[in-house]
């Protein structure tokens, strides 16, 4: 049976000693509140790349290609894609596939003035169709054959002079900003959009560079991709296109949690020698009380029990005030280059409940590993010994 | 004449420090009957206290055996020995060793969680205990709310909660006023008396051992 020493006793004592127990929550709310950060940065980086893609859409690119921007896709195979049969029709009944066009321009970013790329996408008449999730916030959408173009909401709000009615200058032309679009936080959000004849022309750019279609069923994809990709005349790649965005944001995410983690780790170590020493002081502090315990006839167990509850706590006290204070950065939205594309992207910290119970857990791993020591020597240690050390 | 609650036969206890050996207890015999209030005296280093820890079993004599109710505890196991006290032995402290964040009730229920007691039977027997050393008003303070006196009767509560066999006290009135110490002691003869607790206690205090039935005095380790 074991024998449990009420739970209060671990945390009044915590109570008792309230700076002391604040202080070292307070180390441990340090490093929980980057973990988490950084765990929220990598997956708001994959939210707003995985939204960006659709279930029901599919994406062909040239083979080998990390992003839209290095794909290649000329008018014979637009068109040949163009009659797939697994392709839904439009209630004209014309094919709905979008030959787009990527190119990076520079841009001035809003505040420091800095250069940075902005993903300038030539869209066909069909693509608004195929991405239901982009509406127009203001202004009205560019007409075919104008130099107009629309800008994403967090294009607009990062880069300097994109706003709208605005005149912005790239491919030696002139291109007037005549609407401005939301995406549901995708990445979107971050491109110019313009015709695609019009991109084409003023770069001179005689090929597509993606071509997006909308599948009649998603259990057309196999066989679409089977044929495609198997056709000796083209050199093609189809993906969901929910898997080609949530590719892109592998690298870029992986590499925020892998650099993150390691600096948390290291923190952790300071975090949790904090506690020990907390720890040990308490242990040290209470000799009589646990010679007392163990006088009265508690084993060892309890009183290691007891200790280690109360690190635990202490740990879990600390945890949970980092994640409220993380928590607090989804309000923010943060841009960086997106390795795949070059281009800027912006998203949002975003906070998921595996977020918050590894969050959590791994304050507990720290309160545990940093109560451990102390509450063995509490357990281990002679009851004369402690009765007499008054 | 009463069987006999406690055996002590020819026990040595020693402490060692550094390289030194020194002999604390030499060939200690001695017999308590139930029902029996033994007072211990003697200078400081006789070796009382640790004649007192080999009795209630926080301690292990050298040599020789310790039967307590006909149980030898010397050969018992270290949770055997624990689970023993907690069933048989209630402690009184000098300085009271209450725990500073539990209240009143909380430290004296404190050795019923070793019961399968419930908890509402706990805090029953806690309050009953309270009840017994006059202290029923003061249940929910903390130690450091009551005055010295009234912590020790606290302490003397949580000793005989369990309604253990044997109580210990060592110098139960060594840190109170004269007033306070008679009211402990007075307590005490109560509970030898009226609920035929049978209780060792080690004391200086010559006002103290006077309420004993029996005094017995240490020196250099011997009984004399």
């Amino acid at each position: 049976m074991m024998i449990a020493i009420p739970i209060s006793y671990s945390l009044r004592n915590l109570w008792t000693r309230r700076l002391t127990t604040v202080l070292t929550a307070g180390g441990i709310a340090l490093v929980i509140f980057v973990f988490s950060a950084v765990l929220m940065l990598a997956y708001g980086l994959e939210k707003t790349l995985v939204a960006t893609g659709s279930d029901d859409n599919a994406i062909v690119i040239r083979k080998g290609s990390q992003s839209e921007m290095m794909s290649l896709i000329d008018r014979t195979a637009a068109n040949v894609i163009r009659s797939q049969p697994e392709i839904a029709a439009d209630p004209d009944g014309k094919p709905r596939a979008a030959a787009e066009a990527i190119v990076l321009i520079s841009m001035p970013k809003r505040g420091t003035g800095q250069e940075a790329h902005v993903q300038t996408r030539g869209i066909a008449p069909e693509s608004l169709a195929m991405r239901p999730q982009v509406k127009l916030l203001a202004g009205r959408l560019f007409r075919p054959g104008l130099s107009e173009v629309i800008v994403g909401a967090a294009a607009e709000r990062r880069f300097e002079g994109i706003g709208l009615g605005r005149t912005i200058r790239f491919a030696m032309r002139d291109w007037t900003v005549v609407g401005v679009f939301a995406a549901e936080g995708s990445g979107f959000e971050s491109e110019i959009w313009l015709d695609s004849d019009q991109l084409l022309q003023a770069f001179r750019r005689p090929v597509f560079s993606s071509m997006t279609v909308r599948l009649s069923s998603p259990s057309g994809f196999p066989p679409l991709k089977l044929r495609l990709e198997g056709d000796p005349r083209f050199n093609l790649e189809v993906k969901r296109e929910k898997a080609f965005y949530a590719d892109q944001s592998a690298m870029m995410a992986g590499f925020i949690r892998v650099l993150g983690l390691f600096v948390t780790v290291i923190f952790s170590l300071g975090a949790m020698i904090g506690a020990m020493i907390t720890m040990y002081a308490a242990v040290a502090n209470r000799t009589t009380e646990i010679g007392t315990l163990r006088a009265l006839g508690f084993p060892r167990r309890s009183i290691l029990l007891a200790f280690l509850i109360e690190s635990l706590f202490l740990s879990l006290l600390g945890g949970g005030a980092g994640l409220v204070l993380a928590s607090l950065l989804q309000n923010m939205t943060v841009s960086t280059t997106n390795f795949a594309t070059f281009s800027e992207l912006a998203f949002r910290f975003a906070l998921s409940p595996a977020i918050a119970l590894e969050s959590l857990a791994f304050a507990l791993v720290m309160g545990f590993l940093g109560g451990f020591l102390p509450a063995v020597r509490a357990a281990r240690q002679n009851i004369l010994q402690s009765l007499r050390a008054v | 004449m009463p069987a006999p609650l406690i055996e002590i036969n020819e026990v040595y206890k020693s402490y060692r420090r550094e390289h030194l050996e020194i002999p604390v207890l030499e060939k200690i015999s001695l017999t308590v009957a139930a029902g029996e209030f033994l007072a211990l005296m003697g200078p400081s280093g006789s070796g009382k206290t640790t004649l007192l820890n080999l009795i209630a079993g926080i301690d292990r004599p050298d040599r020789g055996t310790i039967r307590i109710g006909g149980i030898e505890i010397g050969s018992l196991g270290e949770s055997d020995l624990a689970r023993w006290r907690s069933r048989h032995i209630g402690f009184i402290f000098q300085l009271y060793n209450l725990i500073p964040v539990l209240t009143a009730v909380e430290n004296v229920e404190l050795p019923l969680l070793l019961t399968p007691l419930s908890k509402k039977q706990r805090r029953e027997h806690a309050e009953l205990a309270l009840n017994v050393v006059g202290l029923s008003d003061r249940m929910r303070h903390y130690p450091r709310q009551l005055s010295g006196g009234q912590e020790q009767r606290v302490g003397i509560a949580r000793a005989i909660v369990t309604d253990p066999t044997l109580l210990v006290a060592d110098e139960p009135t060594g840190d109170l006023d004269k007033t306070s110490a008679r009211d402990v002691m007075d307590l005490l003869s109560r509970l030898n008396k009226d609920f035929s607790k049978t209780i060792v206690m080690v004391t200086h205090d010559p006002r103290a051992a006077e309420q004993a039935r029996t005094v017995r005095h240490l020196d250099k380790g011997t009984l004399i």
